[in-house]
């Protein structure tokens, strides 16, 4: 370790002061370079070994693909009545999932945050569901959509929300809401730990002088709480917009895209792409597609956001 | 601000829904098979038993799917937040040429759709030796979480004042020597969440973890359980006995994390 003594010991020459410079301009790079080498190696490196597959025939098991197409895959996906319905049921799929996960994680964000008898082991439980495998939580669920063993489609028809008590994951029309509902329960523990921290981090002292000057509990929530929890709300909202949209494992898991494809959305059409019909060549267009309408969402949200913190 | 009887209502509602399916996994894991299908719906088996928890432990390999699954997640959750702290500290205190374009880099790692990745990085992993093992999988999860892992750690130092370091490298310390001095215990509890985040990312992987491995010393045990699925009989008892006792220790991490996590992230104060 070097000490101010040891620098007085040690009457730095001009090279010695050079060289120091030079290390010093290179500390943040060496802390950073484990991860940059990991990112190029592991992801950046792939991602682009991916995209010259876009233009290549690339079909597993058949020993005569591997050659150039051009952009015949992207025709193909142009034409292609699958991937119009899957682009439609991601939207629907990614909206209505954020939606409640954002709305019931920011309700219990605020419940949360009161204290209140028993509020650290509420808090532990509710928080729960976040720890749970989303394969298995997909299992778990599509067995309890199952109306000959399981109370729930029973519990639905009682509530007047199901016409007759059946299995809404054999419905083409209604079984989106099963993977929908599954990534909710998922999800809520998300937003409201994001959210809570957010909240705690708001000085009170703002919202005593709110209420001496008589503003009332809406008030304050409008023009402290949200503008407080704006960013956060921006940042979280569009990384998990990415991330749903991404996220197939509950929808494989649970329906498998079915029935008639009604559950059926980019990535898990990907995964069906690649690994049902073993066509690489395809299933990387299709990724690149939506790899470029994320882009642009995220590249608007990142605008929206940054002529929002501009106004504040 | 609602009254009480509003508040503990909406949050029994919460508690419920966020119990249910726990219970569910429970109660079917602890029904004896001849009973799940036969008793129709019931809340609660009229008998119980603890067989399918012992064939799990003893008839299948899930012991060691259990202990691949703790050593590749405990593994990628350490380094993932080690070279995401030191990323992070880079990103917070230093202004350098190529910031920004690291940033963006890793920004867009967030959007690939990873099933897009498989191929190339089976193509990458295999002259390496990689496949097939636990050491792959770390590597493969520790990419996939060192970004979002670094944008939190960075949000953390944030948190901390320059005063802080500056102060400890005039009286004598080098630079490294007042991050791990001053820092590093000013950031343990955001160094807690980031494990947490991260553990609980690896533990539950199963795309990557399907297309790398199939010997049983390198299976992690969400693949274990699509096993359950591929037997011509599918065992709902076992395999919902397996994903509870697989979901107590990712729940016992995060029992201890969670505390942390809040305090954590109100510290670093996560504000975009």
């Amino acid at each position: 370790m070097t000490t101010a003594t040891d620098l007085g010991a040690h009457p730095a020459n001009r090279q010695g002061v050079t060289s120091r410079r030079f290390l010093s301009r290179l500390e943040p790079y060496f802390y950073a370079s484990p991860a940059i080498v990991l990112l190029v190696t592991v992801m950046m490196v792939p991602l682009v070994v991916g995209l010259t597959y876009t233009v290549r025939d690339i079909r597993i098991l058949n020993p005569f693909s591997g050659g150039y197409v051009g952009f015949a895959h992207f025709e193909a996906v142009w034409h292609d009545q699958n991937f119009h319905n899957a682009l439609f049921n991601t939207f629907w799929w990614t909206v209505t999932s954020l939606f409640f996960q954002f709305f019931l994680g920011l309700t219990l964000a605020l419940l949360l945050n009161r204290t209140f008898p028993g509020r650290r082991i509420i808090q532990s439980l509710v928080f729960l569901p976040w720890a749970v495998p989303a394969f298995l939580s997909g299992l778990n669920w599509a067995w309890m959509f199952n109306p000959v063993i399981s109370p729930l489609p029973h519990w639905l028809f009682a509530l007047g929300i199901l016409s007759e008590p059946t299995n809404i994951l054999s419905d083409p029309d209604l079984a989106m809401w099963g993977p929908i509902v599954a990534n909710i329960w998922f999800g809520i523990p998300f937003f409201a730990i994001t959210l809570l921290a957010a909240l705690q981090s708001i000085p009170g002292e703002i919202y005593e002088a709110a209420s001496i000057d008589g503003a009332s509990r809406r008030q304050q929530f409008v023009s402290i709480t949200l503008p407080f929890l704006a960013p956060t709300i921006a940042i979280t909202l569009m990384l998990r917009t990415i991330w749903i949209a991404n996220f197939a494992d509950l929808i494989i898991v649970m329906t498998n895209g079915g029935p008639a494809d009604s559950t059926q959305i980019v990535s898990s059409y990907i995964f069906t792409q690649a690994f049902r019909r073993l066509d690489f060549g395809y299933a990387s267009a299709i990724a690149a597609v939506l790899l470029v309408l994320l882009l642009a969402y995220a590249v608007s949200i990142i605008f929206i956001r940054r002529s929002l913190l501009r106004e504040t | 601000m609602v009254d009480w009887s509003v508040h503990y209502g909406l949050l029994a509602c919460f508690l419920f829904f966020a119990l249910f399916p726990l219970f569910w996994l429970f109660k079917v894991a602890v029904t004896p098979t001849n009973l799940l299908y036969s008793e129709g719906i019931r809340m609660w088996p009229s008998e119980t038993t603890w067989a399918n928890f012992a064939q799990v432990m003893t008839d299948t390999d899930f012991p060691q799917f259990f202990i691949n699954s703790a050593i590749v997640s405990g593994a990628t959750a350490l380094i993932s937040t080690l070279i995401a702290a030191a990323a992070g500290y880079s990103f917070s205190r230093f202004q350098y040429r190529g910031k920004a374009i690291i940033i963006v880099l890793m920004l867009i790692t967030q959007m690939f759709p990873l099933v897009m990745l498989i191929a190339p990085i089976f193509r990458i992993l295999t002259p390496l030796g990689l496949t097939d093992s636990l050491l792959g999988l770390v590597v493969v999860y520790t990419a996939f979480n060192v970004p979002f892992a670094t944008f939190l750690m960075q949000s953390f130092f944030d948190g901390i004042p320059k005063d802080l370091e500056e102060a400890a490298m005039i009286d004598g310390n080098t630079r490294f020597g007042a991050l791990v001095k001053i820092i590093f215990p000013l950031t343990l509890p955001g160094i807690a969440a980031t494990l947490g985040f991260v553990f609980t990312a690896a533990w539950s992987e199963l795309l990557f973890a399907l297309m790398l491995v199939s010997s049983p010393d390198a299976v992690t045990f969400p693949v274990g359980l699509l096993t359950f699925i591929s037997k011509f009989s599918v065992d709902f008892g076992q395999m919902m006995a397996a994903g509870f006792l697989a979901l107590i220790p990712a729940a016992i991490f995060f029992f201890l994390i969670q505390r942390y996590l809040v305090q954590g992230l109100t510290a670093g104060a996560v504000k975009g």
